[in-house]
């Protein structure tokens, strides 16, 4: 075969592989919705996502997805509270405050953490912290902490704060969301961190000079020029940390409490949209309406996660020395 | 005209630097403290699921199958699972992965065709690994008809993985200096030549250290493979592609969570987590000082 | 007013970066609202030795100096000198113009709002006096909020100069200010350096002997770190003493 065919050919191949991710990512979508169609046919595309009844092992089943959507929201909304001060006081710390050799051993840590099995995480909030925070916080804060309110005798703070802790402190069980976004920040940490360094670290120098040679200080010169300066790249960082969190399963799943409601207060269960499917997909028969139900959960994360991806890369247009699905 | 508060022949004051670095110094302190989180909650959760399984872990439980009920006996079926899982995604994934990779790198053009595909594995990237378990679900266990299988979990898995390894891949053969494609381009070889004689093997430690940290992160999701592979319980390795196949991640959650033996095989859960760790970990810690050692050597 | 005297005073100083001697035993003055320039071949270490006038080789880990460099009489590599008041004082503008990703007159603002100037008022006098003393006014008086990075490279340059004059600096120190500018905004540049030397004292390093000749008062020759020959500018350029000053000038090597 002469070298120019060959060549061709090569060429031709190599191509037709690249388009296999395009494909996979349409077949997803499509087989995703196509069975989802189901439901939201059935029973109204209003009536499925806003419905608050998520009963589906009822007779007649409900299948209002609002109680696991707001489990999501609630359980990211608490964990982001803790994981982008966390993750981008790590990034920071990382990539302008620490020394070489303390960079050297931080940032494989920080590596080996992204990687933590999440099972093992569930597993650990459910065995450890779970009981830690009903056995042992709950008791402290909802019966000693307001005991000594009550002695002080000053007024609002031995009544009306001593009430709110003896009641809303009482952590009936350590499966809820809280602990869940305790497990979640630890997920969400490295991955914030690590995309958030980077970032930081394509920061030219000469703006920390110019800023230095003005009588700033190392702070100053963080907080007003390099952070600003990076703030394309940390909104991807935090944008990609929050789809990671959404995403998360088996730390939910182990850890959220399971109850399939709206959650009111820090320390309620919850069943975010991950956690329902993973729980309910082995007992929903197959191409049941369950069965369906849970495929229109799975869309509607797909979508949220999808959304997500679509804002981050448009920010990261802008900016370019943001990576795809992880680095070398 | 704005004037300085102190004259211009005043030497420097002393006080004034005390208050800046009190501001100064608090903040980085606090940078600090944060940068500490994470490696100490890494740190913590080791020691104590260490504490927990170490007394579990023996050479028979690396051996043997499990006994009554789960409560006894070893995890050989799970390890081996989770291994054959691991080895056939990455059968499946490495070559389309490092072609996708190549495509990239070295014949893409700009156009509609490359955004395309860099927006696919973009997104793909960002698919929460429950989803890929329910494509996995309705595709490979039904409509293909493999059932719930080592073929489907793996298949999975392997789309789950791919826009990793696509990205290592492609990063590694971008590494490779322009300069040598261009003297071997200049010795008259062609393109495809040069990629298979120069550019790939000049890539591969890059390539292959790519592998072993998605290796690592394959063998410990659990998601994709719930309700595509994982057994709760197997008597053997299984003896083809077709059949179900324990897991280390699945049997954590399975018997920490469901089963009615959930408090006597607690020394087994974290028995079963240490060894999942240090697979998990390990592996990544492998690919870590690969990575650093190839760094080191580049003599260019 | 300021009376003629020397704002910096340094004496047998010296600077290693690691082992690597870069300064040797150097001894100079720097005379007040005068400008003083900095010449020799690459590597010769004036970049360093300016760098220390504001103690921004601090920022290099493995430097290290020793000898006394005295600002108005006081030791800055004094441990108890505040280096940040001192950079205050003593302002840098780089070779390659570097302002903030921010609109013109935030970066022009950066140094007063860090002095703790929060008043709008206050703030948009600085600014405008700024701008206008480094001759850029004119120009961006109707864009103060377009982005810094929008300006043409001269323009830029004039920008981190005003950015520096609003911290109403004693000394400006100029690292190679025109390399990459061209000939036109060179020129003004070095008109603006001549109007600037009333009120403010110029040290200036560059790689261009007929630059140094155009506008020095002093020129200080540098080689492999050591300073060969400081004096008049007309002296220096006519009836050097030296003669590697005389080889360098006349071209025989650089």
């Amino acid at each position: 075969m002469k070298w120019q065919t060959k060549e061709r050919l090569v060429e031709l191949t190599v191509s037709s592989v690249g388009l296999i991710s395009v494909v996979v990512l349409l077949f997803i979508a499509f087989f995703l919705f196509k069975e989802a169609f189901y439901i939201f046919f059935k029973a109204g595309v209003g009536k499925v996502i806003f419905g608050m009844s998520w009963y589906p092992t009822y007779d007649p089943p409900g299948f209002g997805m609002w109680p696991l959507i707001m489990g999501t929201v609630a359980v990211t909304v608490l964990t982001a509270i803790m994981a982008i001060p966390l993750g981008l006081g790590t990034a920071i710390y990382i990539a302008e405050v620490a020394n070489h050799r303390v960079k050297e051993f931080l940032k494989p840590m920080i590596e080996m953490l992204a990687s933590f099995p999440s099972v093992v995480l569930g597993f650990f909030g459910m065995v450890i912290i779970a009981p830690v925070l009903s056995n042992w916080l709950s008791p402290i804060i909802s019966e000693t902490l307001p005991d000594l309110l009550k002695d002080t005798n000053i007024p609002f703070i031995s009544t009306n704060l001593a009430e709110f802790c003896y009641n809303k402190l009482f952590i009936a069980s350590g499966l809820n969301i809280t602990t869940a976004a305790l497990m979640l920040t630890v997920r969400a940490i490295p991955v914030i961190a690590s995309i958030a360094e980077d970032a930081l670290t394509a920061v030219p120098r000469t703006y920390r000079e110019a800023s230095y040679s003005l009588g700033a200080d190392k702070w100053e010169t963080i907080w007003k020029v390099v952070v600003p300066a990076a703030v394309s790249g940390l909104s991807v960082a935090v944008i990609l940390g929050i789809g990671t969190i959404i995403g998360e399963t088996m730390i939910v799943l182990m850890v959220a409490g399971g109850a399939a409601v709206v959650p009111h207060w820090v320390f309620d269960a919850a069943r975010p949209m991950p956690a329902a499917i993973a729980a309910e997909m082995a007992e929903a028969p197959y191409q049941s309406l369950h069965y369906y139900a849970l495929f229109g959960v799975g869309a509607i994360l797909f979508l949220m996660t999808f959304v997500l991806s679509l804002i981050s890369d448009f920010i990261s247009k802008k900016y370019r020395a943001v990576r795809i699905g992880g680095k070398v | 005209m704005i004037k300085d508060s102190e004259g211009i022949n005043k030497p420097f004051a002393l006080v004034r630097k005390k208050k800046i670095n009190f501001k100064q110094g608090f903040f980085l302190s606090l940078m600090r403290i944060f940068g500490f989180t994470g490696a100490i909650s890494l740190f913590v959760i080791l020691v104590f699921i260490a504490y927990n399984g170490l007394e579990a872990l023996s050479l028979d439980f690396i051996t043997q199958p499990p006994a009554e009920a789960m409560t006894q006996g070893g995890i050989f079926p799970v390890i081996m699972g989770t291994v054959l899982l691991t080895i056939i995604c990455m059968i499946f994934v490495i070559p389309i992965g490092v072609t996708t990779a190549i495509f990239l790198a070295e014949y893409s053009k700009p156009g509609t065709l490359l955004t395309m595909v860099m927006m696919s594995i973009y997104t793909l990237a960002g698919v929460p690994s429950v989803v890929f378990g329910l494509f996995g679900l309705g595709v490979f266990v039904v409509v293909f008809n493999f059932g719930m299988s080592l073929l489907a979990g793996s298949l999975t898995l392997a789309i789950m993985v791919l826009p990793y390894i696509i990205s290592t891949s492609e990063e590694a053969l971008k590494a490779v200096p322009f300069s040598f494609r261009e003297a071997s381009l200049a010795c008259g070889a062609t393109k495809w030549q040069t990629i298979r004689k120069v550019v790939l093997p000049t890539a591969m430690p890059g390539i292959l250290t790519g592998a072993i940290l998605g290796t690592a992160k394959v063998s410990g999701e659990t998601a994709p493979i719930m309700f595509t592979a994982a057994a709760f319980f197997s008597p053997g390795i299984p003896r083809s592609l077709f059949e179900p196949v324990m897991a280390l991640p699945y049997h954590i959650y399975v018997l920490a969570t469901a089963g009615t033996h959930i408090e006597e095989t607690r020394p087994i859960q974290y028995g079963t987590a240490l060894i999942l760790i240090i697979l998990v970990l390990g592996m990544n810690l492998l690919g870590i000082i690969l990575r650093s050692r190839q760094r080191k050597k580049r003599s260019w | 007013m300021v009376k003629h005297k020397n704002v910096f005073e340094i004496n047998d100083f010296s600077i290693w970066y690691g082992d690597f001697m870069a300064v040797k035993n150097m001894k100079m003055n720097i005379e007040a609202n005068r400008i003083t320039a900095i010449i020799g071949p690459s590597g010769c270490g004036k970049s360093t030795i300016l760098r220390a006038l504001n103690r921004m080789n601090d920022l290099i880990t493995t430097s290290r100096i020793e000898g006394a460099m005295l600002f108005h009489s006081i030791d800055i590599y004094d441990k108890n000198t505040d280096v940040i008041e001192l950079r205050r004082r003593v302002g840098m503008v780089f070779q390659k113009p570097n302002p903030f990703p921010s609109s013109v007159y935030e970066n022009v603002a950066y140094g007063p709002k860090l002095r703790g100037i929060r008043k709008k008022e206050q703030l948009d006098e600085i600014v405008e006096q700024a701008l206008v003393k480094a001759d850029l006014w004119k120009e961006v008086k109707e864009k103060l909020n377009d982005s810094g990075l929008s300006l043409s490279g001269g323009q830029m340059q004039r920008l981190c100069i005003a950015r520096s004059l609003a911290q109403q600096p004693e000394v400006i120190l100029f690292d190679e200010p025109t390399s990459a500018l061209d000939p036109i905004s060179t020129a003004h540049i070095e008109n603006l350096l001549q109007e600037l030397q009333k009120t403010v004292t110029i040290v200036i390093v560059t790689h261009n002997m007929q630059q140094a000749a155009r506008i020095s008062h002093y020129t200080a020759f540098m080689y492999l770190g050591e300073l060969i020959e400081f004096g008049d500018t007309d002296t220096v350029f006519v009836n050097p003493y030296n003669k590697l000053t005389e080889e360098y000038i006349t071209g025989r090597f650089g």
